[in-house]
């Protein structure tokens, strides 16, 4: 038997071997499957205002309740669901891809080119990415466009500090310093040798940081300078709730659910997919 | 310059000094020089076969290094073919495709995000050694060559075992054509079953191919059973050469003698070792390098160091550094050389 067989046979298991991983991806899937199908699986129009029925509890006909404005809850929140999850990645892609560039950059240039990068992460990541996106946004102004690029903006410091780690060491490797013997061009062993290496564990980062980035985006959106109302944002929808937080918990509560639900299970996949690929956990096969 | 043939790798008076902080000194900025290789003199002529025996420390991998022109020497000459080794190399391709290697840290070599089969087909490629259409058949070949199952090549490095990693090594090390094989322990650590396999290849391949072979080795059966020179290191510089056999059944050397009998035998206890640790390059004895561990030291070994010379009481092949070299073992006497070709090793004119 080879040990091609045994990791076709661990993949297949790894949904037996971790229960909450298992558990976590189905929440996950199930968030992602509701943003996309959101106008057939939502029983109401998410901005649609009924004044005949303002700050209901949970009922048969609202089942999370309604707003202040009379919006039912549960369709604002599986159409919230889109919008977190489409900033989430794309805020991500944003990150990973100048993280990808900065990170390649700074790790393979010496010199003050190394220096001067280095310096642009660590200003990057002198602040902590709320508060880096508040800076962006102000410059940018509000929108759904607008959080994306500044979310993703502010995540490329600890994208590109993770990468430069990963060049550094994959770059003093035995099979890079094999391939220069060979004289193989230098854009080739970058592209072969270096990157596939290096592309892995950062893949890994992505599905880590995808729930720090919906964390981000729904805390601007909290703050009132993210997306703008009546979008269904949950971050939106949790600070509209505040007033009434005494009478009408729900308002705040079901979105506040929501939201934390599809964070523990992002991060309990994220996690599951990096002890699952990243051989430096896996230990010595 | 020496009449054609040149060698294929010259070296004269190779020094490769590094720059090190100075012991002790975890703030200070003042650096010393360790001398990695102090005075190295060698010859490799094409078709022979050379291993390269040492402690470690002895800078047996600078050397290999410096033949292999990753590391340019501080001082003295490194020539290919009559050539400083780093302007061949920076010229372009020809001398990446003639001169192979193959690493200790096989499985470190080895790219572990590409197939087999991409390993040895990126030699292929880069130096186009074959047409594209053919690189599938050539990659086939050159696993059946070293031993291993065609269908290796859709596996991964980690999919292998140390020895079938090793072989991949040399296959893809082979891939290119080389007419040098330069090799840094590649046996070493593999239990012995595996070891002879890969040694018999390797000789096997050496012979077919007519390859040039420079192995790096700290067990002297390996030495001799591939090797037809052997170059004894100690120190940062080559203190005996001369044909394998003749070195060994008679060194000249008291390092050498040490070396050989400090290998464990069948059925004999294992010699008393040499006293003490291989000094540190940066704090040399005076004289002779090797006085402070030598069983035979005299007086005369603090004063003067001894170069590398023609040894007076043996055949004109060997040469050794030692002011007192032992006495030839009887029977063993003046060896006449296993080989018709010239020493390895050109002796200083004095």
């Amino acid at each position: 038997m080879t040990l091609v067989d045994n990791a076709r046979r661990g993949r297949r298991s790894i949904f037996a071997r971790r229960p909450f991983f298992t558990l976590a991806l189905v929440v996950a899937v199930g968030y992602v499957l509701a943003a996309i199908f959101a106008p057939f699986v939502a029983p109401y129009d998410p901005v649609a205002q009924d004044f005949n029925a303002m700050m209901q509890p949970p009922s048969g006909a609202h089942p999370m309740g309604t707003d202040s404005y009379g919006q039912d809850i549960l369709s604002r929140v599986i159409f919230g669901a889109r919008y977190a999850l489409i900033i989430g990645f794309f805020a991500v892609a944003i990150g990973a891809i100048g993280g990808l560039i900065v990170g390649l950059a700074a790790g393979l240039s010496g010199g003050w080119a190394e220096w001067a990068l280095l310096r642009l992460i660590d200003s990057i990541l002198a602040l902590p990415s709320l508060i880096l996106a508040v800076a962006f946004i102000a410059i940018l102004g509000q929108g759904v466009d607008k959080v994306v690029i500044a979310v993703g903006l502010s995540m490329i410091g600890p994208f590109a500090r993770t990468v430069r780690a990963d060049v550094l060491q994959v770059r003093v490797q035995l099979f890079v310093e094999a391939a220069g013997l060979m004289a193989i061009p230098r854009a080739v062993i970058i592209w072969r040798h270096i990157l596939p290496n290096v592309i892995y564990p950062l893949a890994v980062q992505v599905t880590i940081r995808i729930s720090e980035a919906i964390l981000v985006s729904s805390s601007l959106s909290f703050l009132g300078i993210g997306v703008t109302p009546p979008t269904p944002d949950w971050g939106l929808m949790i600070a509209e709730g505040r007033a009434f937080v005494s009478f009408a918990a729900w308002m705040s509560a079901m979105p506040g659910f929501a939201l934390a639900l599809l964070l523990i299970a992002l991060s309990i996949v994220g996690d599951g997919i990096r002890e699952e690929f990243d051989p430096k956990l896996r230990g010595k096969s | 310059m020496p009449t054609p043939p040149r060698p294929v790798f010259e070296l004269k008076d190779v020094e490769k000094v590094f720059q090190v902080r100075k012991p002790g000194q975890r703030f200070g900025r003042k650096t010393v020089g360790l001398r990695a290789l102090d005075g190295v003199r060698l010859s490799v002529e094409q078709g022979a076969s050379l291993a390269l025996v040492g402690e470690s420390g002895s800078g047996k991998s600078t050397l290999l290094r410096v033949l292999l022109g990753l590391d340019a020497p501080t001082d003295g000459q490194a020539r290919y073919r009559g050539r400083p080794i780093r302007a061949v190399r920076d010229e372009g391709a020809d001398f990446a495709r003639d001169v192979a290697m193959v690493y200790q840290d096989a499985r470190g070599s080895l790219n572990p995000r590409m197939t087999v089969g991409a390993l040895i087909a990126e030699p292929l490629r880069r130096f186009a050694v074959v047409p594209a259409p053919e690189i599938g058949a050539r990659v086939a070949t050159l696993l059946t060559r070293v031993g291993l199952p065609a269908d290796a090549a859709g596996r991964y490095p980690a999919a292998l075992s140390g020895g079938q990693v090793r072989r991949v090594a040399i296959a893809r090390a082979l891939a290119s054509d080389p007419s040098v094989l330069v090799a840094d322990e590649a046996v070493s650590g593999l239990d012995v079953s595996t070891q002879a396999q890969l040694l018999t290849l390797l000789r096997r391949l050496q012979q077919d191919m007519g390859l040039t072979l420079v192995f790096i080795t700290h067990d002297l059966g390996v030495a001799s059973f591939l090797c037809e020179q052997i170059a004894i290191m100690y120190l940062g510089r080559i203190v005996e050469t001369g044909p394998t056999d003749a070195v060994l059944t008679s060194p000249a050397h008291p390092y050498t003698a040490a070396l050989r009998d400090a290998a464990p035998k069948f059925f004999e206890p294992i010699a008393e070792p040499l006293p003490g640790e291989i000094p540190s390059p940066l704090d040399l004895p005076s004289g002779c390098r090797f006085s402070g561990r030598c069983p035979r030291v005299q007086p005369d070994c603090h004063a003067r160091d001894p170069h590398l010379a023609r040894s007076r009481t043996r055949s004109v092949t060997r040469s050794v550094a030692c002011l007192h070299p032992l006495a030839p073992v009887d029977g063993a006497g003046p060896v006449a050389p296993a080989n018709p070709g010239p020493a390895p090793e050109q002796t200083r004119p004095d």
